[in-house]
């Protein structure tokens, strides 16, 4: 035991005296504690510390290591950077929440064990919910209810898989776990519906637009990333998680080109920024891990300058679709200038963070020789210029002027944007510091002239492909409207099926009924036959035919995206979660 | 704030099209660059495609149209209406 605390310990405790503060003070409350767990990080020991006995298991609640130390980093300065942000939000339920969400994915980052992982995992899950709820419209509530039930899915595949996992291996290590079983299969599941891996994707894009405009700068950069952490650490070198990884590269893109919503849109390119990692992790040689971490740790902070920017046209005008925006630069021409440079840095031009991160990953992957893989990322690479390089900045502030008279947004988002900003031209001038953070050594230089002029040709004949169709009017125009994506399978044929077994089957089963004993009653048979007879009928209709579609009826039947029936919601999730422990205990062998 | 007068002239044609020029010629420069230094140095890459003096510059723009052509098959497919799931 040392005196220093697990780092996610402050920020959950921290975050329940908060709404004791008033005024300036809470504003200093806010900024001092990412501060505090930062020097708490410092002094916490190398190794595995915290270790608490529980149910006959050890917990380890801080495992502190190279991999672990640099996503602990990124996840405090991320926090700082958006405390910076939305330091002028007087509700205290976001700030509680984002800090408790923040404290989750710190307690994943340095869990040693699987139990802890799964508690931190669930904490994320709940708290980031709040952050959706937290916008108050009713489109926010039954997107956050779809967020968390997608969650909750992805827990309860975890948690399946971490009960098949101890009760063959016999340990809650978390370490190295590799795909071989239904356990490993079960726990994997659950990791890649957080990395967004296809087609566990659609809760991203259908969540994020619509969570608070501070609360996306938090999500963008927890939930996905904490996933790739885990994936790095436990199913390093798994072959399909290249190929999903390459495909995630390549797929948003497609939709980012055609959406509306600018944070839709950011949302696709950060579907498409995981893809390079997690097609890393697939890869899995230390160059590529390395690459991994460098990525995330740029990724977040560019990802949240663009979520920023996008945050603060939407504070100062009240709009984000691209139909409604346009020419912005005039009246708020720092935050083109920072939208401009997150730009940059997603899209890898030299001198921005992108560049000297996603170069490892990329050479790791041509290293190993993956031609198909290789040519992939090239065309995301491309792709990813073409989305949120060029479409974001040149829809809100250039383009057609949508004549919106608006300001600068105040102080503090200004502060905090300048501050990614720094960061992101810092890192890509100067990426030593980063470099020397990384879990293993390196000796790569991403500043070669071949890999410059490549780089530069690729994004500006890019840029060149975007001018020719801007100008010829073949660019997609931006249009008012959404696109399907996975979670159309749930959201129509689901609410089909329900309205069928709630309207026509019921109707059917009742008329039947009617009929059966009108008959009987007709029959010389008497009262005491007809009531038998009834009996088998109902237990033909009911019992054994309609047995499956009532069943999930009669769950889904009270599921209302109402807030106020949360409790009941809840009740009806846990009951099935209870069942499935039990047969899992009994099938265990 | 008031609309600055030198940014305000973004808008104006002209400064348009001087912006494009000034586009061109850098994608010309880069092109120059990237064959006088084919003819002078010696490049290696992983794969021989990555010799090809141009290479990148062709890929990006093909991928560009391309991504342009499916995204524009893909909206016909997916596009709904704005209420579409209420």
């Amino acid at each position: 035991m040392t005196n220093a605390l697990p780092v996610a310990v402050i920020f959950i405790a921290g975050s329940f005296f908060i709404p004791i503060f008033r005024g300036k003070m809470k504003s200093v409350y806010l900024l001092a504690l990412p501060l505090l767990a930062f020097t708490d990080l410092i002094f916490l020991p190398q190794g595995e510390s915290w270790q608490v006995g529980f149910l006959n298991y050890t917990l380890i609640l801080s495992r502190v290591d190279k991999l672990s130390l640099v996503f602990g980093y990124i996840f405090i300065l991320i926090t700082f950077i958006g405390m910076i942000y939305s330091i002028h939000v007087r509700d205290n339920t976001q700030h509680v929440a984002a800090f408790c969400y923040a404290g989750g994915a710190l307690g994943v980052t340095f869990a040693g064990d699987l139990i802890s992982l799964f508690f931190f995992w669930e904490l994320m899950a709940v708290a980031s919910t709040f952050l959706i709820l937290a916008q108050k419209t009713g489109d926010a509530r039954k997107a956050a209810f779809r967020y968390f039930l997608w969650h909750f899915f992805g827990g309860v595949c975890l948690l399946a898989g971490i009960i098949f996992y101890v009760s063959t291996r016999g340990t809650i290590a978390f370490s190295f776990i590799g795909l071989s079983d239904t356990g490993t299969f079960l726990i994997f599941v659950g990791f890649c519906l957080n990395a967004a891996v296809f087609p566990f994707h659609s809760w991203l894009p259908d969540a994020y637009p619509r969570a608070t405009i501070t609360g996306a700068v938090f999500m963008s950069a927890m939930t996905t990333k904490s996933a790739v952490y885990i994936l790095a650490r436990t199913y390093p070198g798994s072959e399909i998680l290249m190929w999903a990884g390459a495909f995630m590269t390549c797929f948003p893109i497609f939709y980012a080109v055609i959406a509306n919503d600018m944070r839709r849109v950011l949302s696709y390119s950060l579907i498409n920024q995981v893809g390079f990692m997690i097609c890393g992790i697939g890869i899995g040689s230390q160059l590529a891990i390395n690459g991994v971490v460098a990525h995330a740790f740029c990724h977040i902070i560019y990802k949240a300058l663009l979520f920023m920017s996008m945050g603060a046209v939407m504070h100062m005008t009240g709009r984000i679709r691209a139909t409604d925006l346009g020419g912005l630069y005039k009246t708020m021409p720092m935050t083109a200038v920072f939208c401009i440079v997150g730009a940059a840095s997603i899209s890898a031009f030299p001198l921005f963070s992108g560049f000297i991160s996603k170069s490892l990953t990329v050479s790791a992957v041509a290293e190993s020789h993956q031609t198909i893989i290789w040519l992939m990322l090239l065309f995301a690479s491309a792709g990813v210029f073409h989305h949120a390089g060029i479409k974001v900045p040149y829809f809100v502030f250039f383009g057609h002027d949508s004549g919106i008279i608006t300001k600068e947004p105040p102080l503090n988002m200004r502060l905090a944007m300048g501050i990614a900003a720094f960061i992101c031209i810092f890192l890509g001038v100067y990426p030593a510091p980063l470099y020397h953070i990384l879990p293993f050594p390196i000796t790569y230089q991403p500043y070669t002239f071949f890999h410059v002029i490549g780089m530069l040709e690729l994004l500006m004949f890019g840029a060149l492909a975007f001018t020719v169709l801007i100008l010829s009017g073949f660019y997609p125009a931006e249009l008012r409207a959404i696109n399907l994506d996975t979670d159309w399978l749930f959201r129509k044929p689901g609410r089909a099926f329900i309205t069928f077994c709630d309207r026509p089957l019921k109707t059917f089963g009742g008329a039947i009924e009617t009929l059966v004993s009108k008959i009987v009653s007709l029959t010389f048979l008497g009262p005491g036959m007809s009531v038998k007879i009834e009996e088998r009928f109902d237990k033909l209709f009911h019992k054994i035919l309609t047995s499956i579609p009532s069943v999930i009826f009669i769950w889904m039947k009270p599921l209302k995206t109402e807030t106020r029936q949360i409790s009941w919601n809840l009740l009806y999730i846990l009951l099935p979660f209870v069942f499935m422990l039990f047969f899992i205990f009994i099938f265990r062998t | 704030m008031k609309p600055d007068k030198q940014l305000k002239s973004l808008d104006s044609p002209k400064a348009q099209k001087k912006f494009r020029i000034y586009f061109y010629l850098s994608l010309c420069i880069l092109l120059c660059v990237d064959l006088i230094a084919y003819f002078f140095t010696e490049r290696h890459g992983h794969f021989s495609w990555e010799e090809i003096p141009v290479f990148n510059a062709v890929y990006g723009f093909t991928a560009c149209v391309g991504l342009i052509f499916i995204a524009k098959i893909l909206r016909w497919v997916v596009k709904r209406k704005e209420g579409y799931y209420d």
